[in-house]
């Protein structure tokens, strides 16, 4: 009940849209009804063989009706169509404000796209929530109320009688079949998110499924899971067809019920044939508003889950908030971390344990160490991804914290090992990181990264996750706007790993001469040209083991001068 | 119409539950007639007969049983129906997920990403409404008017006239309109999924968007996109709706002239009460099923639209040669070895060949290193190997038997694969090697993870063996899931070995305990090995290096180095290699 409010809060702003939408549909609806009416009482009354005029006004009435009810059904559809596209808008919007503050420390479940996917589908089905769960009721009890005047007008008790059968089919059908097919939609949903993952596990894994022959048991597990879907749809199948029979049950029996009470009248003449006519048609029209609400309770329940799944990641408290007054970004950019040590939520390792590292404006650092030994947190943490706790971190003696997360980005120019590209054109994807760019500036940008043949190229489209580029292009591209940013702090994570040697070493040549004044941490893995440095940090399971030049480290005979060994194959054979 | 052939094909084999639909469908039909006939007679017996409601009884009760059975036959047709589709979608996933399996991971890879499971998954439920709904509907749009035209006849042949030669003004807009709805529906289509990718893309690329402090402008661009994608579809939709305001209004306006045409003959008593009633009664079931024919249709075609997808997936599928049932005795690769033969590959789509003209040879018991620089084709000449896809041009052979005549499956069992990103299924650890070996018991799994270096991540793990691992569970770092593979190699202890050298992994300390158990693993198989490392392309027995999809250089270290080229050139560019 609390999703469902919440889901109506979010649509509340198009409330007059929604009204309007089901104004529309009650007033067709209601033409129709008219229509029969009139057709009934035109023929009723002609049959009592009264002058031509006494059916004129019945004529004018059906015409009046029948092209009503065509424009307002039309009407009705524009409007609803327009609302659900509005509320669809909306919900995108509302999500992606949601998520934006939560992002990336809340979203590490989210690393495949094919999962964020489903959080895609299920704000794009939500999207319905006004044509098939909201809508139907407020028409049907328009409806409803319309009927019950209009036959009350001529026998209160026939009134009643509908009235009942309208709750019957309003009210106590959607609730039966509910209950029938109570957690049908759940299971449904549940086991397709578990195809969802079946499914990226099919098509990631299939090299791999294919060279341990393990293939057809696979498929016979996804077949049987789909089977199992099949299974619950056909249930479902069943439910929903009873449930048009059932709404039809109550027609005809409103209808027969009508017929018990009104007929005893007439012959004697109490109670006229034309208005039974008129009544008969009247109360076998009405129905129509009353069809769509048992599938608008299954539909509640399936929206209610998407509005779970929705507002369980949004309901995450953000990990990083911007301080009520952040503090200036300062114009010393030396960088201190003292006594840092960091763990990810639920694991009770410590990634970094107790990490002390200065980085000091026109001094290039790096870090090295390991896979595994907590290098790429510590730029999670300079980039305000995560809070530091406990110990601390700061720039220009300021805790880093005292900032707007937003500002500090600013300065910060970070190239990582895995590039994200928008599906959008080269240029836009450059623009990013500085909008106001000029041609100039870009064909320079490109040029230092080593990929000056992309000038030519800016309006090429760069692909769904940039794909129509290759992996070092794209690497290169992160590194053009990474010069373009131009901050005052340049953090290289990796950069430079999925490229070939050569080209590494010119890039590596042409960044190390742009950032010849500013704060530059390199952190790799890959042990070569370390003379270049003017402090190399050696991190080993979150701890910093060594410290030092390169020449200094060498001679240490450490963990550092293991893995320059091990690079440059001075191995002792075992 | 979009009675697309291809798909009415794929109904065929189930044809019983949809005949069922039909024909309990038109028995509905039937009843309906039935119930009208009653129900007028009862009205017209109360109104202008005089009768009373002892004598009327009868007829209501008969008027009763006639909704119940109508109600019975609707329920049984809408079941049916919908089971016929679920066999129809039940026999195409299992096609569509088989087929994947053939084509193979190179061709899942050449796919947009997402796009195949979402072809699986979403791409076969959109094809739902066109079974369960379009098609029945295709044969009640013709049955039911049919019948219901033939009771007016039989009660007032005017008025039936008035029907017939209304009706066919319904299919004639339809075909006018729906044509250019069916465009305009497929431009829907793709819009609509065009707008969920951008959103999409924006989510992912969310935390891109925070390091360069851009987050807060894309909300703008999202609100724009919603927007200009509302009045785009607005427009669409008011011509769209256009076709389903006229199916309306000729059922509303047939009703119309029916009633008052059958109105003024009553006047002038040309025709009786009770046959009107009748007539009008039925009317509004004349058009029904013919207007439900427009929004069926419109629901059909999004299938339709999806199906495109699936035929393409079907198409691809078909085109992979099937195997003879050939077996390849493990023997074969001890004794011989692999020829490629002047082997050329293009991935789909691609300008210029993978690999060109590769011919060379890995012997039996030896180990052969793969080398070149990133795009050389190194991967395109494994993946050939172990069959991920089939080479263009030339063969590669075992004993002169093509490889591509013996099924994918006896091969395979022969050859173990540490590939560079290992894929790590949403399971257990235990199940995730038990891939290799399903038989493996708890000490053989034991020891293979102890051997690739893995017993002390298993130690921190809190369920041990059966701790998921994967996208949803603990991750496992890269250098962690190779050594994974190497545990599943271990595990299944093939004569041919195909290993994708680590390039990130730099623990000096595991790499040495790694490296006797890489040579345990290696005595006595063919290996094939893509080396960066310098170390282990020295100690090849040989060593091919690709340049731009062809052999640049084949021989051992010392020929090599000897004979200049690339291979030298490379080999002095890695830096202080002083041995």
């Amino acid at each position: 009940m609390k999703t469902f409010l919440r889901l109506v809060g979010l649509v509340r702003p198009f409330f007059w849209w929604m009204l309007l939408a089901a104004i529309a549909g009650f007033a067709a609806t209601g033409s129709g009804i008219g229509l029969l009416m009139t057709s009934a009482y035109i023929i009723a009354k002609a049959a009592l063989q009264p002058p031509m005029s006494a059916i004129q006004l019945g004529i004018v009435g059906v015409r009046f009706f029948g092209i009503a009810r065509g424009a307002l059904r039309y009407a009705e559809r524009l409007i609803s169509h327009d609302a659900t596209f509005r509320i669809l808008a909306r919900l995108r919007l509302w999500f992606y404000d949601a998520l934006e503050p939560l992002a990336p420390a809340r979203l590490h479940a989210f690393r495949s796209g094919d999962l964020l996917q489903r959080i895609v589908d299920d704000i794009q089905s939500l999207e319905n929530i006004y044509a098939r769960v909201l809508g139907p009721p407020i028409t049907a009890l328009m409806t409803s109320i319309l009927i019950w005047l209009l036959i009350g007008v001529w026998s209160a008790e026939a009134a009643l009688v509908t009235f009942l059968f309208h709750l019957a089919a309003g009210i106590g059908l959607p609730i039966f079949t509910a209950r029938l097919g109570r957690g049908l939609g759940t299971r449904i949903s549940r086991l397709r998110t578990r195809q969802q993952i079946q499914t990226i596990d099919f098509t990631q894994g299939l090299g791999e499924l294919k060279v341990y022959g393990q293939l057809d048991r696979y498929l016979a597990d996804m077949q049987a899971d789909e089977t199992e879907i099949l299974k619950l749809q056909k249930k479902n199948a069943w439910i929903e067809g009873m449930q048009e029979s059932l709404t039809g049950i109550c027609m005809n029996s409103a209808v027969i019920g009508v017929l018990f009470i009104l007929l005893p009248d007439i012959p004697s003449g109490q109670f006229s044939g034309i208005t039974l006519s008129v009544i008969m048609l009247a109360v076998m029209a009405s129905f129509e508003a009353f069809a769509p609400l048992p599938a608008a309770a299954g539909h509640l329940e399936t929206d209610i889950r998407a509005g779970e799944r929705l507002f369980e990641i949004i309901d995450e408290k953000p990990e990083v908030v911007c301080p009520t007054k952040p503090l200036n970004f300062p114009d010393n950019h030396d960088i201190r971390l003292q006594n840092l040590s960091f763990s990810y939520p639920g694991s009770r390792e410590k990634t970094l344990d107790s990490v002390t590292i200065d980085l000091q404006k026109g001094r290039h650092t790096a870090i090295v160490g390991p896979s595994g030994a907590g290098k790429s947190t510590i730029t999670s943490l300079l980039m305000r991804f995560w809070n530091t706790d406990p110990g601390t971190l700061t720039i220009g003696d300021t805790d880093i914290s005292l900032f707007d997360p937003e500002e500090l980005r600013r300065n910060m120019s970070l190239v990582s090992q895995r590039t994200y590209l928008f599906g959008e054109t080269v240029r836009e994807n450059l623009l990013l990181a500085k909008p106001d760019a000029s041609d100039t500036e870009l064909a320079e940008a490109l040029q230092a990264a080593g990929i000056g043949h992309f000038t030519s190229r800016l309006e090429d489209w760069a692909g769904q996750h940039g794909m129509q580029l290759s992996g070092g292009e794209r690497q290169r591209i992160a590194i053009a706007r990474m010069i373009l940013q131009n901050g005052p702090i340049v953090i290289l994570d990796e950069a430079t790993a999925s490229l070939d040697m050569p080209t590494d070493r010119a890039i590596t040549k042409t960044i190390d001469a742009l950032t010849e004044e500013k704060t530059l941490l390199t952190i790799t893995h890959r042990l070569h040209g370390m003379e270049r440095f003017d402090a190399i940090y050696v991190l080993d399971k979150g701890k910093v083991v060594e410290k030092g030049t390169h020449a200094e480290l060498m001679l240490r005979k450490g963990l550092y001068k293991a893995m320059w060994d091990l690079q440059h194959e001075n191995v002792p054979t075992v | 119409m979009n009675v697309d052939r291809r798909l009415i094909a794929l109904a065929k084999p189930h044809k019983v539950p949809f005949i069922a639909s039909l024909v309990s469908g038109t028995l509905a039909a039937l009843t309906l007639v039935g119930q009208a006939a009653l129900l007028s007679r009862v009205i017209d017996g109360a109104f202008l007969g005089k009768q009373t409601l002892a004598d009327l009884s009868p007829l209501i009760w008969l008027f009763a049983l006639a909704s119940l059975l109508r109600m019975l036959f609707s329920w049984f047709a809408h079941y049916q129906s919908k089971k016929g589709a679920i066999l129809v979608k039940q026999e195409l996933f299992g096609r569509l997920t088989e087929g994947t399996g053939s084509l193979g991971p190179q061709f899942v890879r050449s796919l947009q990403s997402g796009s195949l499971s979402a072809t699986l998954t979403k791409g076969i439920e959109a094809l739902d409404a066109y079974f369960s709904q379009y098609l029945p509907q295709l044969w009640f749009a013709l049955a039911v008017p049919l019948i219901i035209l033939a009771a007016v006849v039989a009660a007032d042949p005017l008025s039936a006239l008035i029907l017939l030669l209304s009706a066919p003004l319904i299919p004639i807009f339809m075909v006018l309109i729906g044509k250019s709805a069916g465009n305009m529906t497929d431009r829907q289509w793709k819009t609509m999924s065009r707008m969920s990718g951008y959103f999409l893309d924006r989510l992912q690329g969310l935390t891109t968007l925070k390091l360069f402090a851009r987050s807060g402008e894309q909300r703008q661009g999202i609100e724009d996109a919603g927007e200009s994608f509302r009045n785009a579809t607005m427009r669409v939709l008011k011509i769209a709706f256009l076709s389903s305001l006229t199916l309306e209004l000729t059922g509303t306006l047939g009703t119309a002239i029916i009633a008052v045409g059958v109105g003024i003959r009553l006047l002038s008593d040309h025709i009786a009460f009770m046959p009107t009633l009748f007539v009008l009664l039925l009317t509004p079931d004349f058009y029904l099923p013919l207007r439900q024919l427009g929004t069926k249709f419109h629901a059909g075609k999004e299938g339709v639209s999806a199906s495109k997808d699936i035929f393409a997936l079907l198409d691809a599928a078909a085109d992979v040669p099937s195997a003879a049932s050939n077996e390849l005795p493990e023997h074969m690769l001890h004794e011989h070895a692999i020829l490629f033969d002047n082997v050329s590959y293009t991935y789909p789509g691609a300008a210029v060949p993978a690999i060109a003209g590769i011919t060379c040879s890995f012997p039996p018991g030896k180990t052969t290193a793969i080398t070149g620089p990133s795009g050389s084709g190194k991967s395109t000449l494994v993946g050939l190997l172990l069959r991920f896809m089939e080479p263009e041009k030339g063969s590669i052979t075992i004993d002169g038997e093509a490889i591509t005549r013996i099924p994918a499956n006896a091969l395979l069992r022969h050859i173990a694969w540490v590939p560079q990103h290992p894929f790590l299924f949403n399971a257990s650890i235990r199940e995730n090697l038990q891939l290799a070996k399903d038989t493996a018991t708890d000490v053989e799994l034991h020891n293979a993870l102890s051997h690739a270096g893995l017993d002390t991540l298993l130690q921190s793990m809190p369920e041990g063996l059966d701790t998921i691992i994967g996208e949803q569970g603990t991750r496992l770092s890269g250098g962690e899931a190779q050594r994974l593979a190497l545990a599943r190699a271990i595990l299944k202890n093939a004569p041919v070995l195909v290993l994708d050298e680590p390039t990130s992994n730099t623990d000096p300390l595991l790499e040495q305990s790694l490296r006797t158990t890489m040579q345990n693993l290696m005595a006595g198989k063919t290996v094939i090995i893509i080396a960066h490392r310098q170390e282990t392309i020295r100690s090849a027995d040989s060593i091919i290096v690709l340049r731009d999809g062809s052999i640049a250089q084949w021989g051992a270290h010392n020929e090599l180095m000897a004979a200049g080229g690339y291979y030298s050139t490379v080999r002095q560019d890695a830096p202080e290699a002083s041995v």
